[in-house]
């Protein structure tokens, strides 16, 4: 039967194939991976976040352009004096695409399913303060926390925070059913899926009609697509070494942000001989950060000497502590009884920073006498290998979640630091809520880890976008893996 | 008779089961989790416990087997683990991609390469016979995902008369639907109707120094119209299994130019599925290709035996 509905829909249309030219009032975004699925909490893929963040679904609090939190669906909130019950205030007449009503059910369902037992939320850890979640009237929920939360209101502006109704949880793999200001249309697996807008959206209603994101994995076949003008956007441009070609295009444009992405070195700290300081610190002096950006990244990206993004206001700049010197490294090395170097392993995951980028570390560390083994490997093996089974000397890795200095707390994270000082740092930071201390908290955790020389820190990884000159309202930087399209329009 | 189909039943059968076990076998021992795959670098270890529960990969691998067998012997090839759509519903929606343009790919390389070989042929150790032997030798040479890119150069960049790449669907009208898939189809049909065209004039050539053509000629046919009226007929053969061979190979092997044209086919599928582990696809898959490979050369091997008595004999 479907075989026969799909012949007529081949022959049928036929005679209406008609191309026409008006003003566009949609979008087409091209993007190199496609989501697994389209339910944002329920999975780590940034494809997800990248398609329906903000468009289709939101969250009670959401990032702004700039990386700030502002209000989402709720529309203010209520911190008790300890800090430990939040009080949401939802906005009012907030539809979902299937019409019915969103109300404090559905935060309270939406929370309690993420923190759940047997949650598939992939960043269960945001919401693992919660003791409880009471509906106080229809529009007004209260969130109680086992200790102050610093970084709630932040944790909630994710991805895997947004808020989905019962009804439709269900299907929302295949059928996403939010509130926000566009609704999903149709998804053809392996090319795109298209959204069109939400007229009955509660909020400042989108100026584009529509909007379809194309998945385009290529690199040439991107630069052919954009060029071809078949895309208007491409968000996170695979091919740094092709941007010329557009900035000297009048028709396009190129946006040079930043995004979240600390691209890093990781040292396996329990690993022979890395668990020696000297070691670790002589690696950090062998590397060479502005050959691997110019060489790895065509001189897009910032050099960082910890690991924070240079944008956030509490970032130092620490790179001069770990300065290119091959002949500082030689003789920490020497001291830590390595006078001839040692071999390690540099297990490399796909992406072309860590490819190019090993390949040019491998280069230098050889220099001082650290002889490399390079392993390519696929990304399902990399995470059993190097990051779950801790099976590796070094790799380069882009640590792409923002804010995520935290991740150093935790002694059984792959790189295996352990310092009880850090933790008790973190610990103080996550409690605080007072933003004076909060930033001295963030400067002493960044010395921490950089005086530890934990990793080798290399650089923050630039957002690459091109567009299309006459569209307006991308964002340039990329707090998040989102393309927020709400603003998005079309000059004349 | 009887005896012989039993018997080659019998073999397909087995051969079945053991490609079945090979398969299962070689996926489960690549390393790689697709739940830690989905759920990524922050993920909690009881929630990717929670999520292999859910996808059923907390079984035994035994058991997993067996109820991968037995769903595919009621025809039902299990759901994707990260897409979590049914996997006979993602194939046959690539396979409205795939083998559209498979067949465009090789209606078009016969078109060309077919006139080309009977002419080189007819001419042969002539000017234009060598010239054509050297741009079909260009043609092998020249790899197919290079020659897709220069045609997308010209034709989506410079002249934009066609899009870059991308599939508009069929509902989209059947004129749309060829047009995206015309330059991929080029590109394919270049180095197999290169081939093609070679076969056909060496397998002519052949065939005009065997006894009927020299007896149509001494019956007074001139050299061209024993060409025509009894050489082709009888040189096709081999180039008809050579199309054959061809067009299993365009459906599962248009892995690359399907990427140089960001096409959603069955190629990118299988692709995909292994770099996110999406094992229950990439069995499933493989397992549906060997399955039409089997059937097709058993088919072949029947029709063998009914057209030519002399093997019939042999076998009885």
């Amino acid at each position: 039967m479907k075989f026969i509905r799909k012949l007529f829909l081949v022959i049928i249309p036929l005679v209406f194939s008609v191309n026409a030219f008006a003003a566009k009032t949609d979008l087409t975004v091209g993007l190199q991976l496609e989501p697994p699925h389209l339910d944002p909490t329920g999975a780590a893929a940034g494809a997800i976040d990248q398609v329906l963040y903000s468009n289709v679904f939101e969250g009670l609090t959401r990032f702004a352009s700039d990386g700030s939190i502002i209000p989402g669906l709720a529309k203010s909130w209520d911190v008790s004096s300890d800090g430990t019950v939040y009080t949401f205030h939802l906005n009012q007449g907030v539809k979902y695409h299937d019409g019915s009503d969103l109300d404090a059910n559905d935060v309270k369902f939406s929370l309690d399913r993420a923190r759940a037992e047997d949650t598939t939320n992939a960043q269960k850890a945001l919401f693992a303060g919660i003791t409880n979640v009471e509906v106080l009237d229809h529009h007004k929920v209260k969130v109680t926390l086992d200790k102050p939360n610093g970084n709630f209101l932040f944790n909630l502006a994710w991805g895997d925070a947004v808020i989905v109704a019962e009804e439709s949880i269900e299907n929302i793999k295949q059928n996403p059913i939010g509130t926000g200001p566009f609704v999903f249309d149709k998804w053809v697996q392996g090319d795109r899926i298209e959204l069109k807008k939400n007229d009955a959206y509660w909020g400042t209603p989108a100026k584009l009609d529509g909007a379809t994101f194309k998945f385009i994995s290529d690199a040439s076949a991107a630069f052919a697509a954009m060029m071809a003008e078949d895309v208007d956007v491409f968000k996170s441009f695979p091919a740094p070494e092709q941007l010329v070609q557009f900035e000297s295009d009048p028709r396009f444009k190129v946006l040079i942000g930043s995004n979240e992405g600390e691209t890093i070195l990781s040292t396996n700290n329990k690993m022979e001989p890395f668990n020696n300081l000297k070691v670790r610190k002589a690696l950090a002096h062998a590397i060479n950060r502005q050959a691997i950006i110019d060489g790895a990244m065509f001189g897009y990206g910032t050099p960082i000497g910890t690991h924070f993004a240079p944008h956030h206001p509490a970032y130092i700049d620490l790179t001069g502590q770990s300065q290119y010197d091959p002949d500082l490294s030689k003789k920490l090395l020497a001291e830590a009884g390595f006078p001839d170097g040692f071999t390690t392993t540099l297990k490399l995951p796909p992406p072309a920073y860590a490819r190019k980028g090993g390949e040019i570390i491998a280069s230098q560390l050889r220099e001082v006498g650290i002889n490399v083994e390079i392993s390519n490997l696929e990304w399902a093996q990399w995470l059993e290998e190097v990051f779950r089974g801790k099976d590796y000397g070094l790799t380069i890795v882009s640590h792409t979640e923002p804010f995520d200095i935290g991740i150093y707390a935790r002694p059984e994270y792959y790189f295996q630091y352990d310092s009880k000082e850090f933790q008790k740092v973190i610990e103080d930071l996550t409690a605080e809520t007072n933003p004076v201390q909060r930033t001295s908290l963030m400067k002493k955790a960044q010395r921490m880890i950089a005086d530890d020389y934990v990793n080798g820190y290399l650089f923050q990884r630039a957002q690459l976008s091109v567009i299309n000159a006459k569209v307006k309202g991308i964002w340039e930087n990329s707090p998040t893996q989102a393309t927020d399209l709400t603003s998005v329009y079309w000059q004349n | 008779m009887l005896q012989y189909f039993v018997r080659r039943i019998v073999t397909l059968f087995f051969t079945l089961v053991i490609a079945s076990l090979v398969i299962f076998v070689s996926l489960e021992i690549i390393p790689g989790d697709p739940a830690s795959y989905m759920l990524g670098i922050n993920a909690q270890e009881d929630t990717l416990q929670a999520l292999r529960q859910e996808l059923g990969l907390d079984k035994p691998k035994l058991e997993r087997y067996l109820e991968w067998v037995k769903g595919m012997l009621i025809g039902d090839f299990g759901v994707s683990y990260t897409y979590r759509a049914p996997v006979i519903e993602m194939v046959s929606d690539r396979l409205w991609v795939s083998l559209p343009l498979a067949v465009y790919a090789l209606i078009l390389s016969t078109l060309i390469s077919l006139p080309v070989g009977i002419y080189a042929a007819a001419n042969r150790g002539k000017i234009s016979d060598l010239s054509v032997m050297g741009v079909t030798q260009i043609g092998i040479a020249v790899p197919n995902f290079w020659f897709a890119m220069l045609l997308v150069y010209l034709f989506a960049i410079i002249l934009r008369w066609f899009s870059a790449g991308g599939f508009s669907g069929w509902e989209a009208g059947l004129f749309l639907g060829l047009k995206s898939l015309t330059l991929p189809a080029i590109s394919l049909a270049l180095p197999q109707a290169s081939i093609l065209a070679r076969v056909m004039r060496s397998s002519l050539i052949d065939t005009l120094n065997e006894d009927f053509i020299k007896t149509a000629r001494a019956k007074g046919l001139t050299q061209n119209q024993a060409l025509i009226k009894h050489g082709i007929r009888n040189a096709l053969i081999p180039v008809l299994t050579i199309i054959g061979l061809q067009f299993s190979f365009l459906m599962a092997g248009a892995i690359i130019i399907e990427n140089v044209f960001f096409l959603p086919g069955l190629g990118r599928l299988i692709f995909q599925s292994i770099a996110q582990r999406d094992i229950i696809v990439v069995e499933s898959v493989i397992m549906l290709l060997v399955f039409s490979v089997v059937i097709v050369t058993f088919l072949v091997d029947v029709a063998y035996v009914i057209v030519d008595p002399r093997l019939r004999s042999s076998i009885l």
